[in-house]
């Protein structure tokens, strides 16, 4: 995977701003992607949710889609905040339906380039019947899915992705079910485009949204972020620094790994994190398939 | 949509035509029993259309799918039964809160859970209005007839575009199958409304911003508006807010649309109630014996009126009020329930007339005898009000 070469980011344009008199930051390279007046936002410090939104508005900067063709949904948690801070059509819609919501708004409007913006718990617990829905039928639109062990909104309790044997605070003995391998899920479902990075991997994660904004059909992206409040204290990770570090050391780049081999160990926290660019591959969409059925029945009914 | 003139349709089919009529392009739905034959008719039809039927994974998807189809500037309708309505009620809340038109056809069969998949009930009607959590003000239609379903449901989409909410179409497993005349006029015959659009440019919009009538216009999803759509409650500019005062402006409001709009959006129609001393409330499939049982009441002598609601919610408050001081000195509700609009009749009449039940259970609809039964028992001081 290429390095990205330069970020406007660090132009002097941006670097040598000042605030105006009475606002509170001066100009940022994503204004307009971004509702200033919802700034700053409720998460944690430390959290991973700052890298990641930050992430997916810079591809959408670089790819050229313009924000007014442009939604992101989002179910309920953090995660589910993120609608409400970008400066596009956003949905803030009830639990576990970020997936049929934006199934409905893509069908409904083909032109929107789509993109469902929610957690673990939200996606794979109370939402995963429609991820694996939407994959099957290969929807046009994008899932990314900020995996931090937990449910953080409503205090650190256990979900489908906490490691095994992690304390919560409704595991308080010690947990005692299988986490989830969301990239075999979603490349087992049918997804045309399956990715996992850690917030450490902002890089590669731009790289990769990049890619899914601009492919046809149902595209996943795990990244794996630090819940230092909700998750992180029970577990050794008590900073999202820490947190970061533990990324940095653990992970391991192979995107041709096998994805029955990705799974993130349950028991052992120090195993290694296989991340990387898994799955890119070509299949007609939903809307495409559709289309050529009921063109044919058209056709057979001599209607135009 | 489909050529005017009469045709031979069961409820079901007509329905779905009726959403056509409407301009329904987007349905979402999941087989349930008995409503399916509106799924099936949509998917065949849809094609010529250019519409878009999508069979979801289940019923929880299938309302949200609506909802997110209604944003991207479609009409758009799901339909189902009793355990699929259950199942909607989450969202059906979302779409009420977000101010999301769209409509629900849910064909009442007998319950509770399973209960009697291809067998008719109204035990549903409470649960149009008070399924879904916290306090909302909602629309319901209740058709008697398939000639209804197909009015009702081009109904159903106008009320729903013009103040901006779900609106349920109540029908029951008899009304849906049963098959009769159903007259569809000329397409210009048919009034059509749709949502108000933004007068404002983008940068001064204000998505929850009501106009008089306390709705705001809509922007769709792609329109240029950049519009936050959110369950939590919001300010008129549609950020999340957790302080009081705007809580208590936006629930107010979406009681208030319906409820200060209720004289545009109530129905209702009544049958020898001029001279009434005792009148039978009944809706859906019931209404049709309820007819009946009103002219054999007034073969033996007994002064009978009939009051029809054709939308339950809201429901014809001030008219059972005016009845009831006009010298109606009893009610008699039936339905295919242990009593359900029983009890809201009782609240209208202020203890100005008595009020009775005839109560059935799901399966089948009461017989003119069984309502006529009950007026005689009424008139002999027989029965204790709500009792068997």
């Amino acid at each position: 995977m290429s390095i990205r070469k330069s970020r406007d980011l660090f132009s002097p344009d941006y670097m040598d701003q000042k605030p105006a008199k009475g606002a509170a930051y001066g100009k940022h390279p994503l204004d307009g992607y971004l509702r200033k007046d919802r700034i700053p936002h409720i998460w944690c410090p430390g959290c991973g949710l700052g890298v990641i939104l930050n992430s997916y508005l810079r591809a959408l900067k670089d790819t050229d889609i313009a924000p007014e063709d442009t939604a992101v949904i989002s179910g309920i948690g953090c995660s589910g905040r993120a609608a409400g801070y970008v400066d596009v059509d956003s949905f803030h819609v009830t639990h576990g339906r970020a997936i049929p919501f934006a199934t409905g708004l893509k069908v409904g409007n083909r032109d929107l380039v789509t993109t469902v913006f929610s957690g673990d718990g939200d996606l794979f617990a109370i939402g995963g019947n429609h991820f694996i829905h939407a994959a099957r039928r290969n929807v046009d639109f994008n899932v990314i899915c900020v995996n931090n062990f937990n449910y953080g909104m409503t205090g650190g309790q256990a979900g489908p992705t906490t490691p095994s044997e992690a304390e919560t605070s409704t595991t308080p003995w010690g947990g005692f079910e299988q986490p989830f391998n969301l990239p075999a899920v979603a490349a087992g479902a049918g997804a045309v485009y399956v990715a996992r990075w850690t917030t450490f991997h902002v890089e590669q994660l731009i790289n990769s949204l990049e890619k899914a904004l601009k492919k046809k059909g149902f595209c996943f992206i795990e990244v794996l972020s630090p819940c230092p409040t909700g998750y992180g204290r029970k577990v050794g990770l008590k900073t999202g620094v820490k947190t970061m570090n533990h990324f940095k050391e653990n992970s391991e780049i192979d995107h041709d790994a096998d994805l029955a081999d990705v799974a993130l160990d349950p028991d052992d926290p120090n195993s290694k994190i296989i991340v990387g660019d898994f799955i890119d591959r070509e299949a007609p969409t939903y809307q495409d398939v559709r289309g050529k059925v009921f063109e044919e029945a058209r056709k057979k009914l001599g209607v135009e | 949509m489909m050529k005017a003139g009469t045709h031979f349709l069961d409820g079901n089919t007509a329905s779905a035509e009726g959403a056509i009529a409407a301009g329904c392009t987007f349905f979402a739905g999941y087989p349930i029993t008995p409503a399916s034959e509106i799924l099936e008719r949509i998917a065949n039809r849809f094609p010529e259309l250019h519409g878009s039927y999508l069979q979801m994974e289940d019923e929880l998807a299938s309302i949200t799918a609506i909802l997110g189809a209604s944003w991207a500037g479609r009409k758009a309708m799901t339909a189902t039964s009793g355990p699929g309505f259950s199942l909607m009620m989450e969202s059906y809340g979302l779409g009420l809160m977000t101010e999301t038109p769209c409509v629900i056809v849910n064909v009442m069969r007998g319950g509770p859970s399973t209960g009697l998949p291809t067998k008719v009930a109204q035990g549903d009607v409470n649960q149009t209005r008070w399924g879904t959590h916290g306090d909302v003000g909602v629309v319901v239609y209740v058709p008697s007839s398939p000639q209804e379903m197909f009015d009702m449901t081009i109904q159903a989409f106008n009320t729903a575009e013009k103040y901006r909410l779900p609106v349920v179409v109540l029908s029951d497993e008899m009304v849906a199958h049963m098959t009769e005349k159903v007259e569809i006029p000329e397409k210009d015959e048919i009034e059509i409304v749709d949502r108000k659009k933004p007068r404002d440019p983008p940068e001064e919009f204000l998505p929850f911003c009501p106009d008089e009538d306390l709705v705001p216009p809509m922007a769709n999803a792609g329109e240029g508006y950049s519009v936050h759509v959110t369950g939590l409650t919001h300010d008129e500019e549609g950020h999340p807010s957790v302080d009081e005062e705007t809580q208590n402006m936006l629930v107010t409001r979406l009681i208030d649309k319906i409820r200060k709009n209720a004289d545009d959006i109530l129905e209702y129609d009544e049958y020898k109630t001029e001279d009434a001393k005792k009148v039978i409330v009944a809706y859906g499939s019931v209404y049709r014996a309820a007819i009946e049982a009103v002219d054999m009441a007034r073969e033996k002598g007994y002064k009978v009126g009939l009051l029809r609601p054709k939308t339950i919610w809201p429901f014809p408050e001030e008219r059972i009020y005016d009845l009831a001081r006009e010298g109606v000195d009893s009610f008699l509700v039936a339905e295919i329930n242990f009593g359900q609009i029983v009890f809201e009749v009782e609240r209208c009449t202020a203890g100005a007339a008595q009020t009775y039940l005839a109560p059935k259970m799901g399966g089948s609809i009461h017989t003119p005898e069984d309502i006529l039964e009950r007026i005689e028992a009424i008139e002999e001081g027989e029965i204790p009000q709500f009792k068997e």
